[in-house]
């Protein structure tokens, strides 16, 4: 029976799932690392001891969150060239290197600094220490930086010559590699989105405190913290996005056209397609419910410029619209969302409510897993979108695959799915019983667990709070 | 010219590269698979105290010795992971769980059994699977227009299942005697007794597969036999044989850091062999270090980054190990 499913599907099937769970991971502490840092600043700016308690608090977290980072990540490293032995020997020359330097930015961040930051405050003082938390902080935006680049110079390839051998290999300079059209607006898009997910777990985690106790001190500021955060950052991403749209309508229509469902071009001004099923077989949206002339507005910022369909380009290029129009449908509803929660706050705050009102606590602690879906929705709808080339327009997927068996595959799959869960399951169970304690008016450091010689510590601290609070 | 002076040195650092994991790394997986043999509490804790501060780092030369290979050597990564995969997976997944299970055991008192069985299994597969994947190198792939041209479980046979259990009988000798090394009392000499037998089975697993890897493929007969390199490969087993030898000796008069240092040489010297039997192939018999080469573009880009980090690595590893280079006890370090 499993010999007759098809191992290319599988093998999508299998790197979807487990690049898809190791993002949650980085998803959350890229945007952590940064809220640390900015942590770290005000309690050395201001004094107050209110931050140097969230400090401790999130580090924790922090350090559970970074381990099952790695742990996730090693296998990323393998992924490639296990399935998708083809697309590696081709694309190795140029997206080889990109990923070696991820590597090596990663480890130097981990070896230099991530030790210090978790275990070394009353070692090194508080400006050596703060040093260490920055250079965190900016490791994990470099990683974000060169893993980009790749993905970016999947979706638009540039600075390349082809050789003998058929190979994608650097034409001259690596700069026009790294810095590809599409490489800017990603890398905001994709930053943006991991401050604003930190944002809302943040958000969630004081506004669940805030229901028990309002007068928490370390609650009530971290959730004033994630508000500003919401309601400044949640615009500045629709208008990034906005952006990103429009680059990808220029270098890839058709991933475009895919997402807004216009399977016939509309030369008087396209419409908005709020909900349908589009069907590649039928080159049509099923159930269609539309606004005239929204969708030119939005793409073109002219509500009767004319757009493309997708029946322009050639049947085989199409991407799986069905995949991608609802996977930027769940993106862009919960953006939205996440900026409707931003104005609330602002409105509550004006009339100096932020830790009264009752139902704003329940919807941010609602929203709280908003940005992790958010986040996943997006690659669905860029990685999906890219079909069927893993290359754009170059390479194809069909062309990609490793020599695979169905059966390996499969049974590999299965085996990703039940260890993910198991051991990843108990590390969110781990976190989870982290965030529902409330941050105490002391809250207790790290305590001094063995250092890691590289800093990765899956689990340290996880006991702490435990241990302290029995 | 300039691009076969990269590509050796891009061979060297990979090698390199594997030869630091399969040492460092294979003294903690050792530990792993020993686990069930210490008794539950001080002993086992003694064990884990002894490898918590540096078994993730001794993992992350993995990632390196993958990622480096993926960039140098796109071919040979796209050649060799197809031709194991069922093996790469195990040892993954097998690392995932020894890895969370290291830190939760402590976590979570309740399951700690549970986590315990976690980690001794999963380092038993990832142990496992680097050997047979190893043979499976050995033995050699098949090839066709530069891909791997065989089934998915072309890897399995005797050769390969012998090196499989070599390794596991090799890495739970390092674990041994590291324990020796960094623990007292009962544990250590639960340690001893357990490194005697495993340093037996480790010579006879060396010894079973030299034997039967110059069977395998004329060329391997050829390197190790024929005049005038005998001279020079002869000199391999006769330093496995003095190695051996004072590995017995430091054991029986209680030396405490000679047999670990003497079970990391016999690793050197198994590894120094393979690099005789293999090179200049880095897929045997079927794609030279040459072929596989990245563009020289592609591995002098990389080759700056790396001069300048793989040296902070090392010293921060070294730096680790000073640090906790007293005797593991119960709590952590003393």
């Amino acid at each position: 029976m499993l010999g007759q499913l098809d191992p290319v599907i599988l093998a999508r099937a299998q790197f979807a799932f487990t690049v898809s769970f190791h993002f949650i991971f980085p998803a959350f502490s890229i945007g952590l690392a940064s809220y640390l840092m900015v942590l770290e600043a005000l309690w050395l700016k201001t004094g107050e001891g209110v931050y140097a308690n969230l400090y401790r608090y999130w580090l924790k977290i922090f350090a559970v969150t970074f381990g099952m980072g790695v742990v996730s990540g090693v296998v990323m490293s393998y992924q490639f060239g296990t399935n998708w032995s083809v697309f590696s020997t081709k694309a190795g020359p140029i997206i080889g290197p990109l990923m070696a330097y991820e590597v090596l930015t990663a480890f130097f961040l981990e070896a230099g600094f991530l030790g210090v930051m978790l275990f070394g405050i009353s070692k090194v003082g508080k400006g050596l220490h703060f040093f260490a938390t920055c250079m965190v902080a900016l490791g994990t935006l470099i990683s974000a930086t060169w893993i980009i680049a790749v993905n970016s110079w999947m979706q638009t390839p540039a600075g390349f010559a082809i050789n003998a051998k058929g190979q994608f290999v650097p034409a001259d300079s690596w700069l026009p590699i790294i810095f590809t059209a599409s490489f800017p607006f990603r890398l905001v898009h994709t930053v943006i989105a991991a401050y604003l997910t930190t944002a809302f777990v943040v958000g969630a985690v004081g506004a669940w405190h805030l229901l028990r106790d309002r007068d928490n001190p370390g609650a009530r500021k971290m959730f004033s913290m994630a508000m500003w955060m919401a309601a400044i950052v949640a615009p500045i991403q629709i208008l990034a996005g906005d952006a990103h749209g429009l680059n990808t309508l220029e270098h890839q229509p058709a991933k475009v056209l895919a997402m807004e469902g216009d399977y016939q071009p509309s030369p008087n001004g396209a419409p908005l397609i709020l909900f349908g099923f589009p069907s590649n077989d039928e080159a049509r949206v099923r159930y269609e419910v539309s606004i005239p002339h929204i969708g030119s507005l939005i793409l073109k910022h002219d509500p009767y410029a004319p757009l493309q369909g997708l029946t322009d380009f050639q049947r085989e290029d199409w991407p799986p619209a069905h995949i991608v129009f609802w996977s930027f449908r769940i993106m862009v509803a919960l953006g939205f969302a996440m900026l409707g929660v931003g104005l609330w706050s602002l409105f509550a705050r004006a009339r100096g409510r932020l830790y009264d009102w009752r139902w704003l606590h329940r919807v941010a602690v609602a929203m709280g897993p908003a940005g992790f879906i958010a986040v996943i929705a997006g690659w669905v709808t860029t990685e999906v979108g890219r079909q069927p080339f893993t290359v754009y327009g170059l390479l194809r997927t069909a062309e990609s695959h490793s020599p695979l068996a169905a059966p390996a595959v499969a049974a590999s799959l299965i085996a990703f799915v039940l260890v993910y869960f198991s051991a990843f399951g108990a590390g969110t169970y781990y976190l989870l019983r982290l965030m529902a304690k409330a941050p105490e008016r002391k809250e207790p450091e790290l305590p001094n667990l063995p250092q890691r010689a590289a800093g990765i510590t899956p689990a340290a601290g996880v006991g702490a709070p435990l241990t302290a609070g029995e | 010219m300039i691009s076969i002076d990269l590509t050796i040195f891009w061979a060297a650092i990979i090698g390199f590269a594997v030869m630091a994991y399969v040492v460092m790394d294979g003294f903690d997986l050792g530990i792993g698979i020993l686990f069930p043999s210490f008794s539950i509490g001080d002993e086992r804790d003694q064990a884990m105290n002894s490898i918590a501060p540096v078994w993730d780092g001794n993992e992350t030369w993995l990632v390196m010795g993958g990622g480096g290979l993926f960039a140098a050597f796109p071919l040979a990564y796209a050649i060799i992971l197809p031709a194991t995969y069922p093996l790469i997976i195990a040892m993954l997944l097998g690392l995932v769980f020894r890895g969370v299970a290291f830190e939760f055991r402590w976590r979570d008192a309740g399951h700690r059994a549970l986590w315990d069985m976690a980690f001794s299994l999963g380092s038993v597969v990832a142990a496992l699977a680097q050997g047979i994947t190893l043979g499976a190198i050995l033995q050699g792939v098949r090839v066709e227009n530069d891909a791997y041209a065989g089934g998915w479980l072309d890897w399995l046979s005797p050769f390969s299942l012998l090196t499989g259990i070599a390794v596991v009988i090799g890495y739970a000798l390092l674990g041994a005697t590291w324990l020796i090394w960094k623990t007292e009392g009962t544990s250590q000499r639960h340690a001893r007794r357990l490194a005697f037998w495993l340093g037996l089975g480790t010579l006879a697993a060396l010894a079973a597969v030299s034997a039967a890897t110059p069977f395998l493929h004329y060329d391997y007969w050829r390197r190790w036999f024929a005049l005038p390199g005998v001279l020079l490969t002869a000199q391999v087993p006769l330093l496995v044989a003095i190695c051996a030898a004072t590995l017995f000796w430091g054991l029986k008069r209680d030396f405490e850091r000679l047999p670990f240092a003497m079970a990391l040489a016999l690793f050197l010297l198994g590894f120094l062999g393979l690099g005789i039997s293999i090179y200049p192939y880095i897929v045997p018999r079927a794609v030279t270090i040459w072929d596989a080469a990245a563009p020289p573009e592609s591995q002098s880009f990389m080759l700056v980054g790396a001069l300048v980090i793989v040296p902070v690595i090392l010293a921060y590893t070294g730096w680790a190990y000073w640090v906790f280079r007293g005797k593991a006890g119960v709590h952590g370090y003393h």
